[in-house]
C-alpha cells in the first residue's frame, strides 16, 4: 500500500480524531496559542508601530527588527525559552516565542503603512484644524489600513508555523501529530498531520485574505496612495 | 577547574564544551553551510528562468507567483514531512523544501529588478545592435543587480534560519545539535548552537552585502531608499 493510501486511512479513522492525540483536541489547541499569541502581538505591536508611524521616528528599527527576526531560528528560541528556568511553567516558553515571532511582520507593516500614507494628505488634515489623534484615527489609520492587515496577516501564519514547530519540544498543537508519528516511523501519520497544518495555514492565509477585502476602508474608492 | 565543572553544573556558557566538542562543532557547522549553499544555489538556478517565464507571458506570471505564494505559506516541519515519502530520510528533503520556500523571494526580487531597469537602457542597447540574449546578461540583470541581491540576503538568511529545523530528521547542520541539546537538557550545546546560527546568518548577509557594493559601484550613494520597502513584500515565516 502506498504513502498515499496509507495517509488516507489514517486521515480517515475516527479513532485518530478523538481524544487528548487526537486531531480536534492537537486543532483546538493549535487555535488557540494562535488566536491568544496574535492578539497579545497586535497589543503589543501595533499601538507602537502606529505611534511610530505617526512621529515619523523609529524607522531603522521597524525595519531591523524585521531582520533580526529572520535571522534568528524559531527552534532555537523554542528549545532556550524551554531549557530557561521559564521552561517549568507549562506552555510560557511557547507563548513567549510565539509573540516575539509575531511582532516584527506586524511591526514591519504598519510602520511602513503609516509612512507610506501621502503626507499632503497629512497636511492638509492639519490646516483643516484635525488634532494628532483625529489624523491617526481618520487619515493615517484607513489608509495604512491594507498593510497593517497584511502585517496581521503574515504574523498569524507565522504563528500557526511557529506553534507546529513548538510540538518538537514538547508544546500543544497539529505539530504533535507530526512529531509523534516520527517517533513510531509511521510515515501515513507524520504525512496526515503535515497535510492538516498545511491546510490550517492555508485556510488562515485565505480568511485573512478575504477579510482584507471586506474590510479595506478604501474598498470601492480608487487607489490613490500605493504609488 | 571552573571549567571542568561548567559541564557538570550545565552552565549556559560552556568554553570546555567547545574545547571538547570541537569537531561535533565544526562538523554540524559544515553541514548547516553545505545544506544552506546548496538550498540557495538551486533556488536560483530554478528562479532565474521561472522570473523569465513569468515576465515573458503574463499567463505564467500569476500561477508562478501563486503557487510560490502558497508553498511559502506552509510551515516549515509540514513541508519536511510532506517531502519524506519522496526522499526518504536524507538532506535532499531539507534542501528541495527550502528551496521551495526561497523561490517566493527570489522570483519576486528578480523580477521587480527586471521591472526596475529604465526603457531608455534596453532601447539604447537595442539601437546598438544588442541581440535579446546580450540585452539580458549585459544590460538588464547588471541593473537589476540591487534588488537581486536584496532578495538573495532574505533568501539566505531565511535559508540558514530554517536548515535547523531539518534536525526533525537529523539533517539540520547546528539544528541537529540544538535537538540533542534539547533531549539532554545540555544548556551549553543548545546555546552555542543557536549563537553559531545567528553568527552564521549575519556573516552570510555581511558577505552578500559586500558582493552587492562590489558588483554595483554606481548604486552606492542610493542604496538605502531602494533596500528599505522591500521589506514588507518578502516578511514572514521564519519558522
Amino acid at each position: 500500500m502506498g504513502v498515499v493510501e496509507r495517509t488516507w486511512e489514517w486521515l480517515t479513522t475516527t479513532a485518530h480524531w478523538s481524544g487528548t492525540d487526537g486531531v480536534w483536541h492537537r486543532l483546538g489547541e493549535h487555535l488557540f496559542l494562535t488566536v491568544v499569541c496574535l492578539l497579545i502581538s497586535c497589543a503589543i505591536a501595533l499601538p507602537v508601530a502606529v505611534l511610530l508611524g505617526h512621529v515619523g521616528k523609529g524607522g531603522a528599527l521597524a525595519v531591523n527588527i524585521s531582520n533580526v527576526g529572520r535571522a534568528v531560528p524559531t527552534f532555537a528560541v523554542l528549545v532556550l525559552l524551554l531549557l530557561s528556568p521559564l521552561g517549568s511553567h507549562g506552555s510560557w516558553p511557547t507563548v513567549i516565542a510565539l509573540v516575539l515571532f509575531a511582532i516584527p511582520p506586524l511591526l514591519t507593516n504598519a510602520y511602513v503603512g503609516m509612512r507610506e500614507v501621502d503626507r499632503d494628505m497629512v497636511e492638509a488634515a492639519r490646516g483643516m484644524g484635525m488634532t494628532g489623534t483625529q489624523i491617526i484615527a481618520r487619515v493615517e489609520l484607513p489608509l495604512a489600513f491594507p498593510l497593517i492587515l497584511t502585517g496581521v496577516r503574515s504574523a498569524a501564519v507565522q504563528v500557526v508555523a511557529t506553534t507546529t514547530l513548538a510540538a518538537l519540544p514538547g508544546g500543544g498543537g497539529l505539530g504533535r501529530i507530526i512529531t509523534a508519528g516520527f517517533r513510531l516511523t509511521d510515515t501515513a501519520q507524520v504525512v496526515a498531520g503535515a497535510l492538516l497544518v498545511a491546510v490550517l495555514a492555508l485556510l488562515v492565509e485565505g480568511a485573512f485574505v478575504l477579510l482584507q477585502r471586506l474590510l479595506d476602508p478604501m474598498r470601492g474608492h480608487p487607489a490613490t496612495v500605493r504609488a | 577547574m571552573a571549567d571542568d565543572n561548567c559541564l557538570i553544573s550545565n552552565d549556559w556558557v560552556c568554553g570546555e564544551y567547545v574545547r571538547t566538542r570541537g569537531q561535533e562543532l565544526t562538523d554540524a557547522t559544515l553541514q548547516h553551510i553545505g545544506i544552506t549553499l546548496a538550498s540557495v544555489a538551486i533556488g536560483l538556478l530554478v528562479a532565474f528562468p521561472l522570473a523569465l517565464l513569468a515576465r515573458r507571458w503574463r499567463a505564467v506570471a500569476g500561477p508562478v507567483l501563486g503557487m510560490t505564494t502558497i508553498l511559502y505559506t506552509i510551515p516549515s516541519l509540514a513541508m519536511f514531512s510532506l517531502l519524506v515519502p519522496v526522499f526518504g530520510l536524507s538532506a535532499a528533503v531539507v534542501v528541495t523544501g527550502l528551496v521551495l520556500y526561497s523561490l517566493t523571494i527570489l522570483v519576486r526580487n528578480i523580477l521587480t529588478g527586471l521591472a526596475s531597469v529604465p526603457q531608455e537602457a534596453r532601447e539604447a542597447a537595442r539601437g546598438m545592435g544588442y541581440g535579446p540574449l546580450r540585452l539580458l546578461f549585459a544590460v538588464e540583470l547588471p541593473l537589476a543587480v540591487p534588488a537581486l541581491m536584496a532578495g538573495l540576503r532574505i533568501a539566505t538568511v531565511s535559508t540558514v534560519s530554517l536548515t535547523t529545523v531539518g534536525a526533525i530528521i537529523g539533517y539540520g547542520g547546528l539544528g541537529n545539535l540544538i535537538y540533542e541539546g534539547m533531549r539532554s537538557y545540555f544548556k551549553a550545546q543548545v546555546l552555542t548552537a543557536s549563537v553559531l546560527c545567528v553568527v552564521l546568518a549575519v556573516t552570510a548577509d555581511l558577505a552578500l552585502l559586500l558582493v552587492q557594493r562590489l558588483l554595483t559601484p554606481w548604486a552606492r550613494p542610493k542604496r538605502r531608499p531602494k533596500a528599505a520597502p522591500k521589506v514588507r513584500k518578502t516578511e514572514k515565516a521564519v519558522a
